[in-house]
């Protein structure tokens, strides 16, 4: 399995680069995949979607929530999630939150 | 190729229910992905954003070679006859099955998507030749059909885009 620096710390990624491991997972990591992915700073309102997903990631397998599971879990709506995530939500947000990429497509 | 730059452009030709949901489910998986979409609506297509037609997608049992008697627990190939689809309230039927089956999986109804898609950020455009031809006009569509356009106009606006016909 490869192995990549994140903030100073070394933790698994597949060959996609999505974190395997989710407990490698920190806040600073989180903060450092963000800025690779274009998003200049996490507010309060990309804290929520990436809380509930993890915490949501933990009855599925460590593959993070499809779009729809968020944005109903969340209550936060298809537009928000986008304007958060623009260009790739459901890959932005697997990766922020150091989880798989979804296994379902809605 | 990488995502950012990809463009999917897909044309939504029949108003069945089942023929209804490939185009927005790849279309959500594309901007999920960070891939612009765009949805061109023909022909029995049009049904997917007319605001009178969009609840009321059906899914009819007759001539209808893959859909077999398992969906509704019957084990073994057997479909349904024809001669018992052509039966008063079959349509209905299959049409209720469908729409529990596809409940199952999560996928939300067709309006839903559609919202769902606009939101994302996919463009959608309605056929002119079948607006004319079917007595439409951009009032009977939901929010979110951007124009009604010609051929010409929709390869213009997917110059570039991987096209997808359904």
């Amino acid at each position: 399995m490869p192995t990549k620096t994140i903030a100073g710390k070394v933790v698994q990624v597949n060959d996609e680069g999505f974190m395997t491991d989710p407990n490698e997972w920190d806040k600073d990591i989180a903060a450092e995949i963000a800025q690779e992915e274009g998003l200049t700073e996490l507010t309060e309102a990309h804290w929520k979607v990436i809380d509930w997903s993890r915490e949501t990631a933990k009855g599925l397998n460590g593959k993070s929530p499809t779009l729809r599971q968020i944005t109903t879990g969340t209550g936060v709506s298809t537009k928000e999630l986008f304007a958060l995530f623009p260009k790739g939500p459901a890959k932005k947000v697997a990766r922020i939150s150091g989880l798989g990429k979804p296994e379902g497509c809605v | 190729m990488a995502d950012e730059n990809r463009h999917m452009a897909f044309i939504c030709s029949k108003g069945d229910l089942d023929m209804a949901y490939p185009a927005p489910i790849m279309a959500w998986g594309a901007l999920g992905n960070g891939i612009e979409v765009t949805l061109f609506f023909t022909f029995w297509g049009m049904d997917m954003i007319t605001k009178k037609r969009i609840d009321h997608l059906q899914l009819a049992p007759v001539a209808n070679t893959s859909m077999k008697m398992s969906m509704m627990g019957v084990p073994g190939n057997l479909g349904i006859p024809n001669l018992m689809g052509i039966l008063p309230g079959m349509t209905r039927f299959a049409t209720w099955i469908m729409r529990k089956k596809i409940k199952q999986v999560e996928a939300p109804p067709i309006r839903e998507y559609m919202e769902m898609l606009v939101d994302g950020g996919a463009k959608l455009y309605a056929c002119k030749m079948t607006v004319d031809m079917m007595g439409l006009k951009k009032e009977d569509f939901i929010d979110g059909v951007l124009d009604i356009v010609t051929v010409s106009d929709f390869l213009d606006m997917t110059e570039g885009a991987q096209i997808i016909f359904v």
